[in-house]
């Protein structure tokens, strides 16, 4: 618990010193929306919100790791943070409170300016909460992996699109549900056990991803 | 030295990286109060040993034992540039499982000479300071196995001698230490000296 709030408090403390490194995907997906919406006469539906969301996340999570490693962060921490887990889910946590809670506060606006309707807000923000930690954990994957070689990217991007698309898949159906007045329960049950499985498995897998890296 | 005093092992080891060979059957061993300098030319593997020995990189073959807990200070120094040296010694020390000691890293802070820049962001410091802060690590969390990789690098005068103090009472006081160097280090007071270990040969 102390190696999650101590790496939770370091997270926040360096992103808040760093200013607008940690909002540029915000700023992407305030004037993503905002061009859409002026571009497409506000009659798209909220899967665009998910897919922005996602554009989003790869650009805020691709780079979470480098920094640790330029100044030999990481090095440090796989040599004391026994065990790992708490420490990555700390760093994690603290990263998607910067990247992923904002998009799903912004996101009634951003659907105001995409639909022209507010109807489902409460859905929208809640599965957009549920699902940008989903997908923080599953692109920490594709950053450790690709930390080392110092260009992420596209690679990131290319590596985990893939597991991204349940989230996106249920995560549109509810948002696309809750507008329109239907139950919406299923996916979002789906989603949290979605969740819950990245919870278990991607903070394991991230921590190999990160041992290997520090091969060479 | 009997077999069971010795804190860090290494036995038979090999590692190639790239494709090339660095070191191969390389066996070396330090006890309480030892002290071994790692020698060799750019590129002859000296950082890839040291990783080895701390457990960062894998060795394609042979064993190393880690009887004790150990302290790796590499060229990536592990000091965050947007924390201030408090905040990055306060982290280290949560590795120790010790509660933050203010004392312990008001304390290493002095005598690695910050005490007047304790509460500027790491980023402002000279390469020389961050490099007094990473070594501000040894003063505050204890461990018997120093891992250093060129310890003196971006250091001044009195930054070696303290350095080399350091290390001189780190040994007296039953610890001991690897460093890659391509500088004597000098002998220490009362203790024997250094074992070498040259590699590229």
């Amino acid at each position: 618990m102390s190696l999650f709030l101590a790496q939770f408090r370091r997270e926040l403390l360096i992103a808040l010193r760093s200013g607008t490194d940690a909002a540029s995907p915000l700023v992407f997906f305030v004037l993503a929306s905002v061009l859409l919406g002026l571009g497409a006469g506000g009659e798209l539906g909220l899967g665009v919100i998910w897919v922005l969301a996602l554009f989003a996340n790869v650009l805020a999570v691709e780079g979470v790791f480098r920094r640790d490693h330029d100044d030999g962060t990481l090095e440090q921490l796989l040599i004391h943070a026994q065990p790992l887990f708490p420490a990555v889910v700390g760093k994690l946590c603290a990263h998607w409170m910067l990247s992923g809670v904002p998009v799903a506060v912004l996101s009634p606006g951003a659907a105001l300016m995409l639909s022209g309707a507010t109807t489902g807000a409460g859905v929208l923000v809640l599965t957009l909460s549920i699902g940008t930690l989903a997908l923080t954990l599953l692109g920490a994957i594709g950053a450790a992996l690709t930390v080392a070689t110092g260009r992420g990217g596209l690679l990131v991007a290319i590596l985990v699109l893939p597991l991204y698309v349940p989230v996106l898949v249920f995560g549109a159906s509810a948002s696309t549900a809750a507008m329109l007045g239907e139950p919406t329960t299923f996916q979002i049950l789906a989603l949290a056990a979605l969740l819950a499985g990245c919870l278990t498995a991607a903070p394991f897998a991230v921590g190999k991803a990160l041992a290997i890296s520090q091969e060479y | 030295m009997a077999v069971g005093d010795d804190l860090l092992v290494a036995e038979n080891i090999r590692c190639a990286v790239g494709g090339r060979s660095l070191f191969d059957g390389l066996s070396l061993s330090v006890g309480a109060g030892g002290l071994v300098e790692v020698r060799g030319a750019n590129g002859s593997g000296k950082s890839t040993l040291l990783r080895c020995l701390v457990g960062l990189h894998e060795p394609d073959s042979g064993t190393v034992r880690r009887n004790v807990e150990s302290l790796y200070v590499g060229h990536r120094s592990g000091i965050c540039p947007r924390l201030t040296p408090v905040e990055n010694l306060r982290w280290h020390l949560g590795f120790a499982g010790a509660k933050t000691d203010a004392g312990a890293i008001d304390g290493a802070l002095v005598r690695v000479g910050l005490d007047d820049v304790r509460d500027d962001l790491c980023d402002a410091l000279s390469a020389g300071q961050q490099r007094r802060v990473a070594l501000a690590r040894l003063l505050v969390c204890p461990a018997p196995v120093w891992i250093l990789d060129e310890p003196l690098t971006a250091l001044d005068a009195a930054g070696r001698g303290f350095m080399c103090d350091l290390i001189d009472q780190h040994r007296s006081a039953g610890g001991a230490a690897v460093c890659a160097t391509h500088e004597t280090l000098p002998a220490g007071r009362g203790q024997g000296p250094a074992a070498v270990v040259v590699l590229g040969r």
